[in-house]
């Protein structure tokens, strides 16, 4: 689960990160008030952020800088709303803008291949770090944490040096670096990103100058199954930007992935799904989906994703595929009979059903007249003449 | 012989008491899986599955009492990890734990204490293993198997039941097939997988079926390349049509930065002389022309 910006920082904050202080608004108005705050604070500007779970926000326009809260307000009238990406802009942030020396980069990930926590930084922040790995991968470095002591000092401390940091901002980067591992361990959180980490320079109260390592934005994504034991961070769905029909998959408790061919895929099993979708490519057709309706799928279950595949007007024709193993064949053949009954537009369907319960699958198909298949490149094939035949 | 499972499997089903448990330790019986115990904490001393399986309270207790050598887990997400844990505590040097859900971060420390243990484990979120005509442990349906010399190592579930029924349907026969799981941090791998059907006299031909997201297929095509160049193998790759960036239901199954893809899988196992399928179908039939005679 992808969150906010601004939650990301409140997880950042909560485990004692350096995070600049910002407020979150969403019309003109409050941006204005927030500006006014930062303006009194001793700032001598604000940047104003959208708040939309894409990245590049800054090169499409959705992060600004203003000199006064009318030109706060201003600007935040013209992102409030835009169209970001394909996502309307409801919030931004506002925060004071500080005095950049240098902008790092620092994350943290899950990597399957060492089966560890990988820290991973560079001296060259504040770019898409996608964009260092093709370029300059020699400018990442990384570091894998202990599996059971967790990140070591030691071992922040040489992936600080590696880019370069010594003395205060080297100890600072130490203290950042195990946050970010304290913040993906106490969140269940499969990525943290910190682009920029940023060296800012201040005055002490004597006066003298100062720098000090800040987190200027942050990403962080959830393990979906994490999710149980952190009732907190369900609110943090972005209920607004959820697509709708992401959102009845996840109530159904299947997996729905919407694409732009035209033939309605059901599958049981991520695997057996993707298969599926690439046997359509294979003899001619484009997959309108992938659907992963999960291991012992009930009727209600194949309604409810009958009913996401129908919503989708460019799907003409369907095909089920299912290998009962924990699923029950004719479990699934009732919920196809009974969501078919009810649907709201005729589509043509071929259905192929083997392992458990096949046979009384097979019998509650042929009593409705519904087409069938034997093999899966049958019933691939059989799906795309559908689709062909019903574009005509 | 064949590998992780066998007639020498002596096994205790971790949750035999749940639905899940029960259903399938059933079927494992019925297989001619040697099931010698359940757990089932506050249960201890009463008995499973029509009075036939002990229960025990603990792990350690069952492997006392009945000399398990073998685990299957079916004991939900939030135990789940715990559950490995104890079997790796009670000495049992062979894991298999099917339950679907644990959180990423949980399965780090645990498949580190697993491999300080010496211990193997098989999954999170697999189907399970089967040797067929000797052990069935976990969910693949019996009645795809048919006994035989090829091995079959999957990360998908019901894809594996495509594949091997395609197998069977061919008259190929598997030595072991073996679903190492589709999560993110997994206790086996494919290259794990392929070094013991290597060493398996029994195995003579490998099918391997994989899918997009990370790179243990391209880690096992340079195994495969140099130390598997007489044995005649064959893959299948699930998500050549996958959009990037998009999680296709196995929370390992998501393309970013341009690796992970079919594309790249695939050439790198061509590139190691492994025959790639277009279709499940297919896996037979390339066997067959890599060189293996059933």
């Amino acid at each position: 689960m992808k969150i906010q910006e601004a939650d990301a920082k409140s997880l950042l904050l909560a485990q004692g990160l350096p995070v600049p202080a910002w407020e979150l608004a969403r019309t003109p108005g409050e941006v204005k008030a927030a500006a006014q705050r930062f303006f009194d604070a001793g700032y001598a500007r604000v940047v104003i952020k959208a708040q939309v779970l894409v990245g590049g926000r800054g090169k499409a326009g959705g992060v600004k800088l203003a000199a006064s809260p009318d030109e706060a307000a201003e600007i935040g009238s013209r992102i409030l709303g835009m169209d970001l990406k394909g996502i309307t802009v409801r919030k931004v942030i506002v925060g004071g803008a500080v005095d950049i020396v240098r902008e790092y980069y620092l994350g943290a990930i899950i990597d399957r291949a060492s089966r560890r926590i990988v820290l991973m930084a560079s001296a060259e922040g504040g770019v898409e770090i996608e964009e260092v790995a093709r370029v300059n991968p020699g400018a990442i470095h990384r570091v894998a944490a202990d599996p059971q002591l967790g990140l070591l000092a030691f071992q922040a401390r040489g992936l600080g040096l590696a880019i370069g940091l010594r003395d205060s901002l080297l100890s600072q980067f130490v203290a950042i670096a195990q946050g970010i591992y304290a913040t993906m361990r106490a969140n269940d959180a499969d990525l943290v990103e910190i682009n920029p980490l940023a060296v800012v320079a201040g005055t002490a109260t004597d006066g003298s100058a100062t720098q000090k390592l800040v987190c200027l934005d942050a990403k962080i994504t959830l393990d979906d199954s994490g999710l149980a034991r952190h009732p907190t961070l369900e609110s943090l769905r972005d209920s607004e930007e959820e697509d709708p029909t992401d959102a009845q998959a996840r109530k159904l408790g299947i997996n729905f992935i919407r694409l732009d061919g035209t033939i309605g895929c059901m599958v049981n099993g991520a695997g057996l799904a993707m298969t599926t979708m690439d046997l359509v490519k294979h003899y001619g057709g484009e997959p309108a989906n992938f659907l992963d309706v999960g291991g012992g799928a009930r009727r209600e279950t194949v309604c409810g994703a009958m009913e996401l595949i129908l919503d989708d007007p460019n799907v003409k024709a369907i095909l089920v595929n299912i290998f009962g193993g924990i699923t029950r064949g004719d479990e699934v053949a009732a919920g196809l009979i009974e969501a078919r009954s009810s649907q709201s537009r005729e589509v043509p369907m071929v259905v192929r059903i083997v392992g458990t319960n096949a046979e009384a699958a097979a019998r509650l198909l042929r009593e409705a007249n519904v087409e069938t298949a034997t093999s899966l490149d049958e019933a691939a094939e059989k799906a795309v003449a559908l689709a062909k035949g019903a574009a005509r | 012989m064949s590998i992780l499972v066998g007639t020498d499997t002596r096994l205790v089903v971790q949750g035999i008491t749940g639905r899940e448990g029960e259903f399938h330790t059933r079927a494992a019986i019925a297989y001619g899986t040697r099931v010698v115990a359940g757990t089932r904490p506050g249960k201890g001393g009463q008995r499973a599955i029509d009075g036939t399986v002990p229960i025990f309270d603990t792990v350690a207790e069952a492997v006392a009492e009945t000399g398990a050598n073998t685990s299957v887990i079916y004991i939900p997400a939030v135990g789940a990890a715990d559950a490995i844990l104890e079997a790796v505590g009670a000495g049992i040097k062979t894991i298999i734990c099917i339950t679907e859900g644990i959180p990423a971060l949980d399965m780090i420390p645990v498949v580190e204490a697993t491999r300080l243990a010496g211990a193997r484990l098989i999954g999170p979120n697999c189907p399970g293993v089967t040797s067929p005509g000797r052990a069935k442990v976990g969910i693949i349906p019996a009645s795809i198997h048919k006994p035989g010399r090829v091995g079959v190592v999957s990360r998908s579930g019901t894809l594996t039941y495509e594949a091997v029924q395609a197998m069977t349907d061919a008259g190929l026969g598997q030595s072991t097939c073996v679903g190492i799981g589709g999560d993110p941090i997994i206790g086996t791998t494919f290259l794990d997988v392929l070094m013991l059907f290597r060493d398996d006299p029994e195995t003579e031909a490998i099918v391997m079926i994989g899918e997009i997201g990370g790179s243990a297929e391209e880690e096992a095509a340079a195994f495969a390349a140099v130390h598997l160049r007489n044995v005649p193998m064959a893959a299948f790759i699930a998500g050549r049509t996958a959009p990037a960036g998009r999680r296709m239901g196995h929370a390992g199954a998501i393309i970013s930065g341009g690796s992970g893809t079919a594309a790249e899988k695939i050439a790198a196992l061509e590139a190691a002389g492994v025959r790639v399928a277009d279709s499940p179908t297919q896996l037979p039939k390339l066997l067959l022309e890599a060189g293996f005679r059933p």
